[in-house]
């Protein structure tokens, strides 16, 4: 039984942590009813507190742009997840490789998550651009039928915000799969050489298989990061061409605060808070389990 | 902790090839490392040679050609006279918003959740750990979830449009997770030293500023990072509730760079970028192994 | 009436009962060891007695004073942790004094103090550095240089020794021992050691799985073992344990006759238990001549210098001998042994305890 320490005054640290509680609780859970309230009521462009039922969300998962939304959220998030857990991995285990200079790319890999990507994606929108990006330039450069315009393809334009977002996150996955493999005994690898296991071997079959609890928590995170996108999408296409780049934050944020339809605002933002409750509470509740003791 | 041992082309028992020796496959392993650098460096390097051009090179030129002559001008128009909508002040008002909404939502968030974390970990009370995870999940809920009715909140208190409406939303958004930093920070200082304090007749408070607070350089100095770079690069808030005089720097480069009122002068733009990415860009480049502290805490500890 | 007086403490997490009800009266100046295995529940004990925790039940006295809720800084006591807790920010004197800060001593007073207390523990030549720059042992003297500043009615110890190695374990035990003698401050060691326990301690008090299994001096723990745990536990090599059965009045194992002494035998008439347990230790087994006693073949020998341990297969189970010098035979020699019936201690198989010859029971369980 761990031991706990007894203050003189028995309510002082319940004292101490109090406002914060109250004012997180109020925070998180207040406002996520209230949100739920707004779901349910008859608001367009003001708060309106007549009970609506289930009709907003009726209303929300009939609407094609939500529909497009959500349908572009599965493809991004595969993309992006993916991508970025395979760049991550695949650069955590080449920097593993006793490299001189690892500081420095390390921190060329990571820079990206330092900064917003309103500030990055000025560069990105132009990189991407059909006349100004990558197409003008390799066109420049002799390859006359070259084509990169995705960004502007309806069809395609998804792939770019996956592109972007794996450019933004790869590094961050990368520093947890190389701090993963650090924690691993040095002796199991010498003992698998000694075995005779080549090196493709040994991490294909040994190392990679323990780091299952970072895939996990690393899944995790980028599960959230997708489902919370805006200043990507924001920064990169606004959602477009049209709402062929919309997902489920852009379509939130235009319905409550452009379109004048706070109840569909509300309903989809809570559509995002189940879907996030439903991966993040399981994973949360059996890592707390695990830490005690 | 110890790094894998294993280096690629280096023959398993061999005494006399050096490790680094450049076979073939060390030459692929440098070239892809390099690639991907330039990959990632892209961006960046287009921000950085854009902005010193002139409008006629851009033209003229390529994306990623280096410039022939380095002009600065964009730099002053983007911090003084650029058009944001309506206004053609630059980014610096909304330069120094961003100033102003971060410099109080850090410090205090950092500081209550030094003493939120310092409670739950060594003053635990019954119901504690429930509450704090109840809390924690403020850390991965979707903040879209609370923009509509904290607008009705901070309408009600009368500061929907300031700045310290901000302040306020990033403050309560940044309590969960500062907490979370420094209780699993403070859980691994030993118990003993507290049972020792208390015996020596030290109170609470006493326990906190002269054992406690001394030996949590490490984790305030990762915090501060995380917090800075989390509200500095913050949009979402940024827009949703802010009024004309209260946007931050995110939401100026955001306008200044879509403004279709005149035309297009993208080294203004990217100068803008930079400009607004420079504090957390340089925060990053001279305390990175703290900014990685902080990503790894907060993703791997539950 | 003692200057530690632990009456009927129990201790429980719902329905996990740590401490069972223990009772211990202290004098003035005892160098008391609670001493046992991992979960007895020492540990807990302390702590209460610390005021870091408080009993779920019972008493605990300070002289006439029932300290049993007070505070632990009001409590007079001092205390040297296993880990030494040092507050690593501050300088030995620092460590040193901070408990006397906390009770606004004058600065004054404190150098005096700390000087004293350093030159006692010859740390006078440390008192600027921290305790990252320090050795184990030196550690261990400023925790003990911190607890005795404050000049305590009662100084516990908890595993104090155990994060050192085995030389400076033996050094540690000397000037704590040493310390004391100076002091005379009563004093409450827990240990898992026995050896520990058995040359430091005044009394030593055994305990396991929250019971108080006896609590006496170091030869009565050690040459009337209340129980069969309390006489495996102290001695190593561990007593040889011999299943017994009982005929009426005598014992045999596997068809040896176990002998009993006069006093014994008259204990046994006297008890109903129909299973024992006979239990001799090493040193009170000898090698006899051939063809008399307990017959037996070497199977392990194993020299330590000064003495050494032969491990003996005999019918009635395998026995430990322990000989001064060297073991005159070799292993596979067919060997005989025989021992004084008066060095038998005889434990009752079922109930663990001592049997004994109409006399009350030294235990305490």
């Amino acid at each position: 039984m761990k031991w706990v320490a007894r203050p003189r005054i028995d309510w002082l640290p319940k004292l101490v942590v109090a406002p914060s509680f109250v004012l997180g609780f109020l925070f998180i859970y207040g406002l996520i009813l209230w949100n739920a309230y707004f779901s349910v009521s008859a608001s367009r462009l003001l708060p309106n507190y007549e009970f609506a039922g289930i009709e907003p969300y009726i209303n929300l998962f009939e609407s094609d742009r939500f529909q497009v939304a959500s349908w572009n959220l599965a493809i991004f998030a595969t993309l992006f997840i993916g991508g970025a857990l395979a760049l991550g991995l695949l650069l955590a285990v080449l920097l593993d490789q006793k490299i001189r200079q690892e500081g420095v790319l390390r921190t060329i890999y990571l820079y990206p998550m330092a900064l917003s990507f309103i500030v990055t994606g000025t560069a990105w929108k132009w990189i991407l651009n059909p006349g100004l990006g990558i197409e003008a330039t390799v066109r420049g450069w002799g390859f006359e039928s070259f084509q990169f315009d995705w960004l502007v393809d309806p069809d395609k334009a998804i792939y770019c915000v996956a592109i972007a977002g794996i450019w933004q996150s790869a590094g961050f996955v990368m520093a947890l799969f190389l701090a993963g493999l650090r924690g691993i005994d040095d002796s199991i690898i010498k003992a698998a050489q000694v075995d005779g296991a080549s090196l493709p071997r040994i991490y294909w079959r040994i190392l990679i298989p323990s780091l299952r609890p970072v895939f996990f928590s690393t899944i995790m995170v980028l599960s959230h990061i997708a489902i919370k996108s805006f200043d990507l999408v924001m920064a990169l296409t606004a959602g477009g061409p049209g709402f062929a780049t919309d997902l489920p934050a852009t379509y939130m944020y235009s319905m409550a605060f452009t379109r004048g339809q706070i109840n569909l605002g509300a309903a989809s933002a809570t559509v995002m808070l189940a879907v996030v409750a439903a991966i993040v509470v399981p994973y949360l509740y059996s890592e707390l389990r695990s830490t005690k003791r | 902790m110890s790094s894998s041992a294993t280096t690629l082309g280096a023959p398993a028992a061999s005494a006399s090839a050096p490790s680094r020796s450049l076979t073939w496959q060390r030459w692929l392993l440098w070239a892809v490392l390099i690639g991907f650098a330039a990959f990632f460096l892209l961006p960046l390097y287009v921000m950085v040679v854009t902005s010193i051009k002139s409008m006629d090179e851009i033209r003229g030129g390529s994306l990623l050609a280096l410039p022939h002559a380095i002009d600065l001008a964009a730099f002053g128009k983007a911090w003084s006279t650029a058009c944001t909508g309506a206004d053609c002040s630059g980014l610096q008002p909304y330069f120094w918003n961003s100033v102003m909404i971060v410099v109080p939502a850090v410090l205090v968030s950092t500081a209550l959740g030094g003493i939120n974390g310092y409670v739950l970990s060594k003053w635990k009370f019954k119901g504690s750990e429930t509450m704090f995870a109840m809390l924690l999940f403020g850390v991965f809920m979707p903040l879209q979830v609370v923009l509509l009715p904290m607008s009705q909140v901070l309408g009600w208190l009368g500061i929907a449009s300031s700045v310290w409406g901000l302040i306020l939303v990033h403050l309560l958004c940044g309590l969960p997770g500062t907490t979370l930093f420094f209780r699993n920070y403070y859980a691994a200082l030993p118990d003993e030293l507290i049972k020792a304090a208390m015996l020596d007749g030290a109170s609470f408070w006493r326990i906190f500023v002269r054992i406690v607070l001394p030996l949590s350089t490490p984790i305030i100095v990762v915090c501060l990072i995380w917090q800075f770079t989390q509200i500095w690069n913050d949009f979402l808030f940024g827009v949703v509730f802010s009024g004309a005089d209260s946007k931050p720097v995110t939401v100026g480069l955001n306008n200044l760079a879509n403004t279709t009122s005149s035309v297009k002068e993208y080294n203004v733009d990217m100068a803008a970028a930079l400009i607004a990415g420079l504090p957390t860009l340089l925060v990053y480049v001279i305390a990175g192994k703290y900014f990685v502290r902080g990503l790894t805490a907060g993703a791997v500890k539950g | 009436m003692g200057a530690l007086s632990i009456r009927q403490v129990k201790k429980s997490y719902g329905s996990h009962h740590i401490l069972k009800s223990v009772d211990l009266e202290i004098e003035k100046g005892e160098f008391i060891i609670l001493v046992g295995p991992s979960g007895c529940g020492k540990s807990t004990l302390l702590s209460m007695i610390a005021g870091l925790d408080s009993p779920t039940s019972g008493n605990i006295l300070l002289g006439d004073r029932d300290i049993t809720y007070v505070a632990p800084k009001d409590r007079d006591i001092a205390m040297v942790f296993q880990s030494y807790a040092l507050y690593p920010n501050m300088t030995v004197a620092q460590n040193i004094e901070f408990a006397l800060e906390m009770r606004k001593v004058p600065k004054a007073e404190r150098k005096v103090l700390v000087d004293k207390v350093s030159k006692m523990l010859q740390l006078d030549h440390l008192l600027d550095r921290k305790p990252g720059q320090l050795s184990g042992g030196q550690r261990q003297r400023v925790a003990m240089g911190r607890a005795l500043a404050r000049q305590p009615s009662l100084f516990l110890f908890d595993e104090p020794l155990s994060n050192l190695d085995a030389k400076l374990r033996v050094e540690m035990r000397a000037e704590i021992k040493l310390l004391h003698q100076r002091t005379k401050t009563t004093t409450v060691y827990v240990t898992h050691d026995q050896v520990e326990a058995m040359t430091l301690g005044d009394r030593i008090a055994v305990m396991r799985d929250g019971i108080l299994q006896q609590f006496g001096t170091p030869d009565e723990i050690y040459s009337r073992p209340a129980t069969k745990f309390v006489a495996e536990f102290i001695g190593s090599p561990a007593m040889n344990m011999i299943t017994a059965k009982r005929e009426r009045n005598t014992l045999s194992a596997n068809g040896i006759d176990l002998q009993l002494g006069p006093q014994l035998g008259a204990a046994l008439a006297a008890h109903d238990a129909q299973e024992l347990v006979y239990g001799l230790r090493p040193e009170a087994l000898r090698f006899a001549p051939a063809g008399t006693g307990l017959a037996g073949k070497l199977t392990m020998i194993e020299p330590t210098g000064p003495e050494s341990y032969a491990f003996v297969e005999t019918a009635a189970g395998p026995l430990v001998i322990r000989v001064p010098g060297k073991v005159d035979g070799k292993v596979g020699d067919t060997v005989s042994l025989n021992w004084q019936p008066a060095d038998v201690h005889l434990f009752d198989a079922k109930t663990e305890q001592r049997v004994v010859a109409a006399q009350p029971q030294l235990a305490v369980a």
